[in-house]
């Protein structure tokens, strides 16, 4: 019987260190273990997009080590150990030759960058960052090297696009996206956001599709379906995330686009949990800090004996592109509607309505972001505590 | 005047700015922002504040 096993948290990003703060808060006896398959190094994710115009090598941006985080949070942090199965039925984590029990187990693995179908072929000339890890070895590829090709025009593409032209690089962008952040924002606010990148020197190639891309001289070479030719000394590929579901699925936890919770952050399948950009909750798979948080705080309660649903209010995301400042709440609450846009230049207010009137998002760049509290109190809650 | 980091999501508190939004005046110092005020971006507390000193 696991009982008296560990509460075992799978993962050392945001959503599991900041779970295991959140449980200490609460209970500081309980047995607490951590497994992660990198370093065990606490660090602020958001701010890997903000990393070169500051000039921070990783090892700057990283807040803690594994030992220190133990220490801190009176638990075990097991890094560079991969979980490679869940028996469920027996409460027990295959971790390759050994086995650990765990009494509740939860699950904050993250996601993976999607790849592109050349990634394999160009090693290091061809990178993603979602990590410390890809941060730092990004930072060591590009030493030296001047121009990036950035693949993906949605919101971690442009807030890259920003942070390295402001460290003094030169970028360009290439993208199937008719327009920036397409499933974000609307078409005028992205044209704004483009124009002060461009005013920084980015090159946009929108709306193309890649027919090659290869290893030329020290850098890349790729060839677009308009004809164009863009070399560049490095790529950095920013296409999306995709939720890691393999664990989940192999041990037969319900999936969707995410692993499959409650309102309580429970699984299909008992004792399991999970929570962060890995977990699906009512449809949702937010890869945003604030749900993260709000999640982590409502997973410790129910961990810790105070059985509680999590609900969301509305949570403007803002995007670190300080070219133009701009916050996005998307309409998530809305099945259809419309976007209107107002003011000009880079101050812009954009507004979704649904049919009826009803507010359900808005997008607000330059001197419009100040509206950003009045307008979120206007805006439903994403995820609304059900009526008791 | 200080600034002040989130470590969780970076947000900068700067007692120069205060945070006029949450009723916060300019010139307000770290150690007189109300106990209750979260970080604006993620929601992290005051309390525990995990927030660090950049200048």
């Amino acid at each position: 019987m696991s009982d008296n096993a560990p509460l075992v948290i799978v993962g050392t990003g945001l959503a599991g260190y900041n779970l295991a703060k959140e449980v200490r808060k609460l209970d500081s006896e309980r047995e607490l273990l951590l497994i992660t398959a990198d370093d065990g190094r606490f660090y602020s994710k958001p701010l890997l997009s903000t990393g070169f115009a500051k000039a921070k090598e990783a090892d700057e941006l990283a807040m803690q080590d594994a030992a220190t985080m133990a220490e801190q949070l009176n638990a075990e942090v097991l890094f560079h150990t991969q979980v490679t199965g869940i028996d469920v039925q027996r409460r027990m984590l295959q971790l390759g030759g050994t086995e650990q029990a765990y009494s509740e187990l939860v699950l904050a693995v993250g996601a993976e960058p999607r790849r592109l179908p050349w990634a394999d072929d160009l090693g290091d000339r061809l990178l993603s960052i979602n990590d410390l890890l890809d941060y730092g070895r990004f930072r060591t590829a590009l030493k030296g090297k001047r121009k990036v090709v950035i693949i993906g025009a949605g919101l971690i593409g442009c807030e890259f696009a920003n942070d390295l032209l402001a460290g003094g690089l030169e970028v360009t962008v290439v993208a199937s996206d008719p327009y920036l952040m397409p499933q974000l924002i609307p078409e005028p606010v992205a044209a704004a956001v483009q124009t002060q990148l461009e005013a920084l020197g980015a090159v946009f190639h929108l709306g193309c599709a890649i027919e090659s891309l290869e290893a030329a001289q020290e850098g890349v070479s790729l060839r677009l379906d308009d004809g164009s030719l863009v070399i560049a000394d490095q790529a950095l590929s920013a296409i999306g995330l995709a939720p890691r579901l393999s664990l989940a699925e192999q041990a037969g936890l319900q999936v969707g686009r995410g692993i499959v919770v409650d309102r309580g952050l429970a699984t299909s399948q008992p004792h399991i949990y999970a929570l962060g950009d890995c977990a699906e909750v009512q449809g949702l798979n937010l890869m945003y800090v604030m749900p993260l948080m709000t999640s982590a705080r409502a997973l410790a309660k129910t961990l810790c004996g105070t059985a509680n649903e999590l609900s969301y209010p509305a949570m403007p995301v803002m995007v670190k592109t300080p070219a133009c400042p701009l916050v996005v709440a998307p309409p998530l609450t809305a099945e259809s509607g419309h976007w209107s846009t107002t003011g000009e230049g880079s101050d812009l207010q954009a507004l979704f309505h649904d049919d009826q009137g009803r507010l359900h998002g808005f997008a607000l760049t330059g001197s419009k972001v100040a509206e950003k509290l009045k307008l979120t109190r206007e805006l439903p809650g994403w995820l609304l505590a059900t009526p008791s | 005047m200080k600034k002040w980091q989130c470590i969780v999501c970076g947000f900068i508190y700067d007692e120069a700015e205060g945070w006029p939004d949450d009723g916060i005046a300019a010139g307000t110092p770290w150690q007189d922002v109300p106990a209750d005020w979260m970080c604006p971006d993620c929601g992290v507390g005051k309390e525990d504040f995990e927030m660090i000193e950049i200048g």
